[in-house]
């Protein structure tokens, strides 16, 4: 390839321009005649039968237009339930949840009517005056305690609470774990809260009686998967229902699922013919849009003299919650992710997958990536201090060095292919970052700290992040008549950047400038066939679409070129937005004019017999995951009277393979260590013994907010993935993945004079300090 | 999260405004900066039929400074306290105290006395109140009274306040030049709601004993505490490492707070004595 002419560089975002003045354009910024809005009552029981639903005063009350229950909508619907949106065999098809409760609620907050009315406050007022009659069951909270025979199950009618059961295996683990001269145990728990996105989540439905059709915008990451999910409950065809996501103010995982709340919407627009609008509120946030909670694991490590692995195994149980919207995905994740950038000779975790009366849990930013490499990132901590050996030493002796790349495990990804770590150079990454942070200078800070009576420490986390999921990702490149490119996609901008991305990856084949290419995405009317946003996936996947229509375009253009200008495509070149012939500056054509050439003159023939139009729709199927390796070095200060933790300084070496815009790419990093520095010391989502939630307000659950990110340095180390035609990797996750590991161990480092040991994320002060209470004593 | 269906009523005097209030038999609630009121809306905890908002008292925004000391209208903005030069050296304590309410937005709003009627046990303002032995003027249906602040406080969200009674001033006793004073507070994240904090103060003897002694403690209580064996501590000592280690324990051993989902007991009465310990060292301009 000729150098780069946009891709590579610090683009500014096309989004912002937009945002930063407001001309942004939310779901709740739409608004139509006639509109409605509607409130969904909600569950204030964990666990509860539903002996009778009263409406009548609700209905009555001035302002409200309807009133539907699960009686009301089931008519309309081919199915009570959501469909389970990872199709399986492996999970019973009643695991996913209703649209709306009819006789039993599983969790606080599960809607059970949705009230439909001229205003969100009168509908607010009217679900108030729902009368329900309940008969509250009892709950489980605590996966742990679901699995025991005697606990009080989340469903009635089910036998037990465990939902599926699974084992992630290979090597001789007997043997690792034989001989092998140590051995060493590890008990994590660790939670990850929810996804709180600024803009929560939201839907309107809009019926157009003429074209019969139905439009719901929704702030979904998933436009065409919400619209075939629709298009079977409603029984639908692709002409009567359209899904367009307008600006999406975040999702992190939360917005990559079918709600109920959107499915009630859908039909309550039907049924009303007229247009209804539901805003998720921050209370609804917290209470109904899946989360990601929490993991126990109990690990056995077996390691030789040397630190090095020999063998890993243990239990993993997950809290999947009252309801399976999607998939298991999350704890597979997390089991097949264990090994990381390490060589594992042999791996055994078996994993209980449980019910519980809470909200779903399904993946928020990292997926079961984080939980992972903490819990590696744990085990090597440990082994390294066993031995007494420099952390960092054991860390290099385990990982998968560079001429072992591509380096195949024997596990494998949910879709099947194996985990195989496909490009990078793991141990390059770790000693970037511990050069960055002066690791070396490390034990003299600390030492001369003591003196003072303060208490630093510094830790290291290294973890990958399966990237680029499939099965596809749409991309069309179209040049109009107007000689203006055009990029439509079902890639799902968020925030991430991905529209300007897309569009340096176009404009690179046109020899213009990003802003010179639009991007329209997340709209099922402008592409047949769309995935949407996950899986640090859309550069990868809807990147190289992009990039083969505008080829493919570029061919054309070329073609046509050379035969209006009656010379070989050899001759021409292609820059500006031109073509012109080799060393004629100024001669040749411009977009425009190749545009309108094959877009034909009524009555006559085409020019050269080509097909009309400057178009190509393109899709790439990734074989598999590319993996992006991170490694974190983190220094922080403990206030060992307060338990108060500060970071001092904070180093973040990711390889994200090929760039395509390094400050997009250092926004996600920063952005993503960010929320892992969230999940490390502040967000919490707490459930009392009876599962009902604690911290529904972000007075009680803490996000991050400014003053307490460092600043966080970046270095990239660009090794580009084998697997996608322009070499780059995912990392709108990555940030996230070693973040906790490497925090932690920082401050258990810093706490090394008092042996304290941390197996248990959100580290809070005051936890931290009956830790540092409790090794004192 | 949108409001209960209210009326609202914007009066011109304060004789109006009690008028209105006691006309609504209870039922009614002064609306000041809105910025606990609206929420408590919101999450339709409270649903008053009447808000009677404050904003055009005009008599009730002054800050006024005399020999008598500091006098804080209750519609006195937190960013109003911060703005004003002379109540750096006036009142140091308050300042100090007020730096760590809230965040930006919410102090261009929020109101001192907003923030005494809604009585958080964990607000910078009411242990300020406390510490300094403020009197609150109030005025009802009944006419003006004046109320201790040690006897304003009576619980988590609760006060001596009648409901047809509006907070007109907050008096601030006079604030010698050479106190010494400290205000240290721990929370989990700048602005939040202090997890612990400690209002600190004293006035030097020739001698450099600490004399008239007052410690407040925020965060741990059902309401802001005054410690007077903390105080016992300091009185007619020079204030050194060993008597702050003294004060330390006294504050510790003084409160008894309740667990809570964020953190156990145990740990804010340590971290009450940590605060104080802090504050001291702050006043005693130590380490
Ligand atoms: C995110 C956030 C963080 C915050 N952090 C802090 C913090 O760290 N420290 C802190 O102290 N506060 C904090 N606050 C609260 C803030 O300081 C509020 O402004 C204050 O508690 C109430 O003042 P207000 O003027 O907004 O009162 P409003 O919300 O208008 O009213 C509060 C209550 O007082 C009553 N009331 C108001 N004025 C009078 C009056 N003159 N007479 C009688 N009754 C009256 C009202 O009827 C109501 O019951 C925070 C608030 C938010 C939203």
């Amino acid at each position: 390839m000729t150098k780069p002419h946009t891709i590579g560089k610090r683009v500014l975002r096309l989004e912002d321009g937009p945002l930063i003045r407001g001309r942004g354009r939310f779901v709740d910024d739409l608004k139509f005649a006639g509109m409605l809005e509607a409130s969904f009552v909600r569950s204030p029981h964990a666990h509860a039968a539903v002996r009778h639903i009263d409406t009548d005063a609700a209905r009555r009350l001035p302002g409200v237009h309807a009133v539907f229950t699960c009686a009301d909508l089931a008519p309309a619907l081919t199915q009570e339930r959501l469909p389970l949106q990872f199709r399986t065999d492996q999970l019973p098809a009643d695991c996913a949840p209703p649209v709306l409760a009819k006789d039993e609620v599983a969790y606080v907050g599960e809607p059970i009517a949705v009230v439909i009315a001229q205003s969100r406050a009168v509908a607010e007022d009217a679900a108030g005056l729902v009368a329900i009659d309940y008969e509250p069951l009892a709950a489980i909270s605590d996966c742990r305690v679901a699995l025991r025979p005697d606990a009080p199950l989340a469903h009635r009618a089910k036998p037990s609470n465990l939902l599926i059961e699974f084992r992630q295996s290979y090597g001789d683990i007997a043997a690792a774990f034989g001989p092998a001269p140590h051995h060493a145990r590890v008990n994590l728990k660790q939670h990850r809260g929810g996804a709180h996105s600024i803009e929560g989540r939201g839907a309107v439905a809009v019926y157009d009686l003429n074209e019969d059709r139905l439009t719901l915008w929704s702030s979904t990451q998933l436009a065409h998967e919400v619209r075939a999910f629709l298009m079977r409950l409603l029984r639908l065809d692709e002409n009567q229902i359209r899904v367009v996501a307008p600006d999406v103010g975040g999702g992190f995982g939360a917005k990559f699922v079918l709600y109920p709340e959107e499915v009630a919407l859908a039909v309550a627009c039907l049924r009303l013919r007229r247009p209804v609008k539901w805003i998720e509120d921050r209370r609804e946030h917290f209470l109904a849009a899946v989360q990601e909670r929490d993991q126990y694991w109990d690990l056995e490590v077996s390691f030789d003299d040397e630190g090095r692995l020999l063998g890993l195994r243990g239990e993993l149980i997950h809290d999947q919650g009252a309801y399976t919207p999607q998939g298991i995905n999350l704890p597979y994740n997390a089991s097949t992710g264990v090994t990381g950038p390490y060589i594992v000779p042999a791996y055994d975790l078996r994993v209980r997958v449980v019910e519980t009366n809470k909200v779903a849990t399904m993946p928020v930013r990292g997926a079961g990536y984080p939980e992972a490499a903490f819990a590696m990132e744990r085990v090597l901590d440990r082994i390294a201090g066993a031995l007494h050996l420099d952390r960092a030493q054991v860390r290099r002796r385990n990982l998968v060095p560079a001429e072992k790349m591509p380096y195949v495990t024997p596990l494998k990804t949910r879709a099947g292919s194996p985990v195989a770590l496909d490009s990078g150079d793991f141990p390059r990454c770790l000693a970037m970052a511990l050069e960055a942070i002066d690791y070396a200078g490390f034990a003299e800070r600390q030492r001369a700290a003591w003196v003072k009576g303060r208490y630093l420490g510094i830790g290291i986390g290294n973890g990958v992040k399966g990237t680029g999921r499939g099965p596809f990702e749409s991309g069309i490149v179209r040049i109009g008549r107007s000689g203006h490119i055009s990029v439509y996609t079902g890639a799902m901008p968020m925030g991430q950047g991905i529209k300007t991305a897309l569009a340096q990856i176009c404009a690179e084949q046109f020899g213009v400038t990003a802003d010179n290419v639009t991007v329209v995405a997340g709209d099922t009317a402008v592409i047949p066939h769309g995935q949407g946003g996950f899986a640090s996936r859309q550069t990868i996947t809807a990147g190289s679409a992009v990039h083969l229509a505008a080829l493919a375009v570029r061919e054309k253009v070329l073609s046509v070129a050379a035969h209006l200008l009656e010379t070989g495509v050899e001759d021409l070149e292609l820059h500006d937005g031109r073509v012109e012939v080799v060393g004629a500056p100024g001669s040749g054509l411009t977009l425009r004019q190749v545009a309108e050439a094959v877009s034909g003159v009524p009555g006559y023939a085409m020019p050269g017999k080509f097909e009309p139009g400057l178009e190509s729709l393109q899709s790439f199927l990734p074989n598999s995951l590319t993996y992006g390796m991170g490694c974190h070095a983190v220094e922080v200060e403990v206030d060992i009277e307060t338990g108060g933790i500060r970071i001092l300084h904070y180093v973040v070496v990711n390889d994200s393979g090929r760039l395509i815009n390094p400050m997009i790419v250092e926004g996600q990093l920063v952005g993503g260590t960010v929320h892992g520095i969230g999940n490390s010391l502040f967000e919490w989502m707490g459930y009392d013994d009876s599962a009902q939630p604690l911290t529904t307000t972000f007075a009680d659950y803490l996000l991050v907010t400014a003053t307490e990110v460092p600043n966080i340095e970046v270095h990239f180390l660009e090794c580009p993935s084998p697997l996608n035609p322009l070499g780059v990797k995912g990392v709108g996750e990555s940030g996230c993945v070693p973040a906790a590991g490497a925090i932690v161990a920082a401050i258990e480092d810093a706490l090394s004079p008092f042996g304290v040991t941390i197996s248990e994320y959100p580290v809070t002060p005051a936890r931290l300090f009956g830790l540092i209470a409790a090794a004192r004593s | 999260m949108k409001l209960p269906p209210f009326e609202y009523a914007c009066p011109t005097s304060i004789s109006e405004a009690v008028a209105l209030l006691a006309s609504h038999g209870g039922d009614a609630k002064p609306l000041a900066g809105g910025q606990s009121l609206v929420p408590m809306l919101a999450f339709r905890v409270a649903s008053p039929s009447l808000l009677v908002d404050l904003r055009k008292l005009a008599e009730l925004r002054q800050i006024r400074i005399t020999d008598n000391g500091v006098t804080l209208g209750a519609m006195v903005r937190w960013r109003e306290i911060l703005d004003d030069a002379r109540l750096r050296t006036a009142h140091p304590l308050l300042v100090a105290a007020v730096e760590h309410v809230a965040h930006y937005q919410i102090r261009n709003r929020g109101t001192v006395g907003g923030s005494m009627a809604h009585a958080d046990p964990a607000a910078e303002m009411p242990g300020i109140a406390v510490t300094c032995e403020a009197q609150i003027a109030v005025v009802g249906k009944s006419g003006a009274r004046v109320i201790e602040a040690a006897a304003f406080f009576q619980g988590p969200l609760m006060t001596a306040l009648r409901a047809d009674e509006i907070i007109t001033e907050i008096r601030l006793p006079q604030w010698p030049a050479k106190r010494r004073f400290g205000f240290q507070e721990f929370a989990r994240r700048r602005g939040d709601f202090a997890m612990a904090a400690a209002a600190v103060f004293y006035d030097e003897d020739a001698g450099k004993l600490a004399r008239n002694a007052h410690v407040g403690a925020i965060g741990v209580a059902d309401r802001p505490l005054r410690l007077n064996a903390v105080e016992a501590v300091l009185d007619d000592n020079t204030i050194d490492d060993s008597i702050i280690a003294k004060a330390e324990a006294a504050a510790s051993a003084a409160v008894d707070p309740a667990d809570d989902i964020h953190s156990s007991g145990a740990y804010r009465k340590a971290l009450i004595g940590v605060m104080v310990e802090r504050a001291l060292k702050g006043a005693a301009s130590i380490g």
